[in-house]
């Protein structure tokens, strides 16, 4: 019981974040809160038993990818126009 | 047009709904990845095979060693499209910087970087070396030790961290971390066996075949983790200056 609750409080929170990290206009925000949304990821392989990929998707996803993103938009506008 | 896309997202989006309703459910017994052969022959002759306690790295750095040698190759690949893409592109984009770069590094912020840096390498390195028994390896071990050199760029600045690991040497870094690799495949096809099949490195190594598969993935290991260290900073320090290796964040 309390396994699926937390499983369906990461869900709802994975959906959430997904279609915040898209409606975002600010993208340095965006990118933060993609960064969240793997970390999310992280807990849910942590959970189901696979830590060796959720201790990737922690260091590549949440981690290197979300600093990458950033030093991109750096060279970029920050607002997105559309 | 925003809108229609929103409509074959959506759409798309429903039909994976539908369709993930054909998946078994977690830790299904009978599901197709727990009763096939290959499963089960990984689980029971993991131990026996490669004295490896973590099944995960036994698998990518043995049994499908092959497949992550040119997964690393991949990763080196992309950077090294990155680094040469930007660098030849055009030299336009500068002036549509909002931010400013601060020169000036802050206090607080390098002594905290100077104390958690050696903190931050040594689990790195610890991540590494320690793949076969608990989870990580040469993927995980190098992103933490390139998040460290990311680290003194972003808390001094570029030129700091290049001075530390150029991009010359990320490269050179990277390339040696596939020959080490592919060194140790070649070596045990030398030594009779098949590329990349560890037991023969027995012949020369005082252990027995299970332990030299055991140390050989050590060594392959540290050779994905310098190839992927060298090419998330490459990675870092070019996206973040368009490709100029000055003036980054």
């Amino acid at each position: 019981m309390g396994l699926e609750l937390y499983n369906a409080m990461i869900l709802s929170l994975l959906v959430v974040v997904a279609a915040l990290s898209l409606a975002i206009r600010d993208l340095v925000v965006s990118a933060m809160v993609f960064g969240v949304y793997s970390f999310l990821m992280c807990l849910l392989w942590a959970e189901m038993g696979a830590v060796d990929v959720a201790f990737t998707e922690a260091t590549v996803g949440a981690g290197v990818s979300t600093v990458v993103l950033i030093a991109t938009i750096f060279n970029l506008k920050r607002k997105a126009k559309d | 047009m925003k809108r229609t896309a929103l409509i074959v997202v959506l759409l798309i989006g429903l039909l994976l709904a539908w369709a993930a309703r054909d998946f078994p459910s977690w830790g299904d017994p009978d599901a197709p990845a727990s009763s096939s052969p290959v499963s089960s022959h990984f689980i029971a002759s993991t131990g026996v095979d490669t004295e490896v306690p973590n099944m995960v790295t036994a698998v990518l750095a043995d049994y499908r060693g092959f497949d992550t040698m040119f997964e690393t190759v991949v990763v080196f690949i992309a950077g090294l499209a990155v680094v040469s893409i930007l660098r030849g592109g055009p030299r336009r984009r500068t002036r549509d910087r909002e931010f400013v770069v601060d020169f000036e590094p802050d206090l607080i912020v390098t002594n905290t970087v100077r104390l958690i840096v050696p903190v931050i390498q040594i689990f790195a390195l610890y991540v590494l070396a320690h793949g076969h028994v608990s989870p990580g390896g040469g993927f995980q071990g190098g992103v933490a030790m390139g998040a460290s050199f990311i680290l003194i760029a972003l808390a001094w600045d570029l030129k700091t961290a290049l001075a530390r690991f150029s991009i010359d040497r990320c490269f050179l870094v990277a390339g040696l971390g596939i020959l080490i690799y592919a060194g140790i495949g070649l070596f045990s096809m030398i030594l009779g066996g098949e590329f990349l099949d560890y037991a023969h490195l027995a012949k020369i190594l005082p252990v027995s075949p299970e332990m030299a598969r055991y140390h050989a993935m050590l060594g392959v290991e540290i050779g994905v983790g310098f190839t992927v260290t060298a090419i998330m900073f490459a990675l870092y320090a070019s996206l973040s200056t368009d490709g100029r290796m000055r003036d980054g964040l």
